[in-house]
């Protein structure tokens, strides 16, 4: 009965064309007006910033927000379109930071080559987690996924010949040049760009493909398939999806993505050194964070959710002298990096108080994060029109 | 020989330990079916204010010990009724979130009240030890597999006897059913973060005298290793908590005593417990002694 009612609300087929229904135009990659004009400002947002922004802190700041946002978009695709929710995000970026530093810095691999590469080893070992996902699902997933930041921290302290030990490795000699273009030594519209500002653009460029990626996956068959998978894995395998197929897709895309993330990231850094675990589980509930404030199961949300999460840490040692107040009471100062001064928090705690702190709200006031605020404002607007 | 039968004692006391935090997590786990993350919170805090209030306000161990499980029960229910329950009816992917949120809030927490680096719990155990044999029994596991023991047993009487416990083991199966018979599903809620907040100081107690007395705001690591403990016994049975927990102590224990191969590396002993884990997983998905779930469609 259902299916005869839909039919009459679909425009009815031409029988000059193919039997299956063509999507095109359905969900096209732009959905609004309003989508088209926001990312063609932030096309040009990206292109200006670095031209006119000569700020290091500020390029280094929203280049990172950049890689954070290509990690996110990963997470995003694999918990907020597939419904896994994954603990050991951050291992794919440290893969992909020694890769960079190994493969890139020390052999001197080009950076297509070294791109290409953390791409292909995050979506292997992705690809091995994937089925893991089939036979432990929720909690249970959660805590295996927690097994891959234990493995790789291992492997990063104790693999000395590939990784450093704990003395870490340098990434600063990483080829930047993509055929003629030099993204460590660039020049731009007759300016001269530094490493910093060559980063912004090869991070931003990325975040560019991946969102694409994203986007392109979820509108079209495969991503479907994946959010019948979120919404009822059991149902979308009664009804012909290979749960198999799409969670390990899922899997490798998204630690493919996070792995690309964590080598430009590494490279920024020029100098990584192993993670504790509970620092790297740390920086793993972040990207969860940073996916839930934006908001779950859209792209935008992602970008936007690591363009305000993500530089948190930064922007508090940056602004530290505003934090820097007396708590009325204790006589202790609230933010402070003198440790003499016996402050309550120092910046590093601050920043993980206000992940914890966002991430609680978030979850408790507006579970669809900023784009569901957007969503239902957009909503309560087009009702007023019609009145 | 005597090798053996050190790591083994050494082995079952860690054991004990992570039964201490795992049965915090089962008793979330079976109330609400959801992971409490912030359980190894729960351990850091206890054990600095039980610091607090036996080492340096000189209030016996015993004392001070059971105001913290008092205090930290107030705690839990505090939180619950601050986050959790807001939560109800929502999937239970989003409360483990919130205690992933707690986690980080309260670790920081903890390094804003006792800011002083190097301080020791006194215990009046200490770190004393008796000769058996050839083998060296500390005093610290010794108590630890007391205290295993005696809560292990309380917990059973208190899931079997009592009609809270039965409510919420009636609230675990099903919410709905539950309150129809007129349980109060909230109450259970309140209850089992009571229940874990207080067993959270003993396990931290256990495990600072285990490393001679000294605290550290990343004790509250340890419960990320309770976590294969109860995930291999099995999530919602207390008696695998314990199992679970002396199994991931052992293969810490033993693995550090004689997985001594060069190319595994040092201190492969972390990531024994989640090997060991998934493979058990991979074997029997719902633990040891869990239920095995039955999914209709």
């Amino acid at each position: 009965m259902s299916s005869a009612f839909l039919r009459r609300l679909l425009p009815s087929p031409d029988p000059t064309r193919s039997a299956r229904p063509s999507t095109a135009g359905v969900n096209p990659l732009l959905p609004s007006a309003g989508a088209k004009v926001m990312a063609a400002l932030t096309v040009a947002g990206v292109v200006i910033c670095p031209l006119v922004l000569d700020d290091p802190f500020w390029i280094t700041v929203l280049g990172n927000a950049g890689t954070f946002a290509v990690a996110a978009l990963g997470l995003s695709l694999l918990t907020g379109f597939c419904g896994q929710v994954s603990l050991g995000h951050a291992a794919f970026l440290t893969v992909g930071g020694y890769l960079v530093a190994f493969f890139g810095a020390g052999w001197g691999w080009p950076l297509p080559a070294w791109l290409a590469l953390a791409a292909a080893t995050g979506a292997v070992i992705g690809a091995l987690v994937g089925p893991f996902a089939l036979r432990f699902k929720g909690n249970y997933l959660v805590v295996v996924t927690l097994a891959l930041i234990f493995v790789v921290t291992h492997v990063a302290r104790n693999w000395e010949g590939f990784t450093g030990g704990f003395d870490g490795i340098s990434t600063n000699k990483a080829p930047l040049a993509l055929g003629g273009l030099d993204f460590g030594d660039m020049s731009a519209f007759g300016q001269r760009l530094d490493r910093q500002q060559g980063l912004f653009y090869l991070s931003w460029i990325l975040v560019g493909i991946s969102a694409l990626v994203v986007r392109n996956l979820v509108r079209s068959r495969p991503g479907r398939a994946m959010q019948a998978i979120r919404d009822r894995d059991l149902a979308a395998e009664v009804i012909g999806v290979s749960n198999a197929r799409y969670k390990v897709a899922a899997f490798a895309i998204s630690s493919a993505m996070a792995s690309v993330a964590g080598a430009t990231y590494a490279v920024g850094l020029r100098f990584i050194t192993p993670n504790e675990p509970l620092a790297e589980l740390f920086l793993s509930i972040r990207f969860v964070a940073i996916i839930i404030v934006g908001g779950m199961g859209t792209v935008y949300g992602a970008i936007v959710g690591a363009l305000l999460l993500g530089p948190l840490p930064e922007l508090v040692k940056e602004f530290v002298s505003y934090l820097d107040v007396t708590v009325p009471g204790l006589g202790r100062p609230l933010v402070s990096e003198v440790v003499a001064a016996e402050p309550l928090f120092s910046t590093s705690s601050f920043s993980e108080v206000l992940f914890g702190v966002l991430l609680v709200l978030a979850l408790l006031f507006q579970p669809q994060g900023i784009a569901g605020l957007l969503r239902s404002l957009r909503i309560r607007r087009a009702g007023r029109a019609l009145r | 020989m005597d090798k053996f039968l050190q790591l083994l004692l050494s082995g079952v006391a860690l054991g004990g330990i992570y039964a201490l935090v795992a049965l915090g997590f089962v008793v979330i786990y079976k109330a609400s079916g959801a992971f409490n993350f912030a359980q190894g919170g729960f351990v850091t805090l206890g054990a600095y204010m039980v610091y607090q209030f036996g080492t340096d306000w000189g209030l016996p161990l015993w004392l001070a010990l059971v105001l913290v499980m008092i205090a930290m029960a107030a705690v839990g229910m505090f939180l619950e009724r601050l986050v959790i329950r807001p939560m109800v009816g929502k999937p239970v992917f989003t409360v483990v979130l919130i205690t992933l949120g707690l986690l980080l809030i309260i670790e920081q927490v903890v390094r804003a009240v006792w800011t002083m680096p190097g301080l020791v719990l006194n215990t009046p155990w200490g770190n004393g030890r008796s000769q058996l044999g050839g083998v060296t029994l500390r005093h610290a596991d010794l108590w630890t597999m007391v205290a295993a023991a005696a809560l292990l047993a309380a917990f059973f009487g208190f899931f079997r006897y009592s009609r809270t416990g039965l409510g919420m083991r009636a609230t675990a199966l099903d919410q709905e059913a539950a309150a129809a018979q007129g349980i109060s599903v909230g109450r259970s809620f309140a209850v089992s973060w009571a229940v874990a907040a207080a067993v959270a100081p003993v396990a931290g107690v256990m495990l600072v005298s285990r490393g001679g007395g000294a605290l550290s705001p990343a004790i509250g690591f340890v419960a990320l290793a309770a976590f294969p403990a109860m995930i291999l016994g099995g999530l919602d049975s207390a008696g695998g908590a314990v199992l679970g927990g002396v199994l991931i102590g052992l293969a810490e224990i033993m693995s550090q005593g004689y997985l001594d191969v060069s190319w595994l590396g040092s201190n492969v002993e972390v990531v024994v417990p989640y090997v060991l884990m998934v493979l058990v997983l991979l074997w029997r998905p719902e633990g040891l002694l869990g239920t095995r779930r039955v999914e209709r469609v």
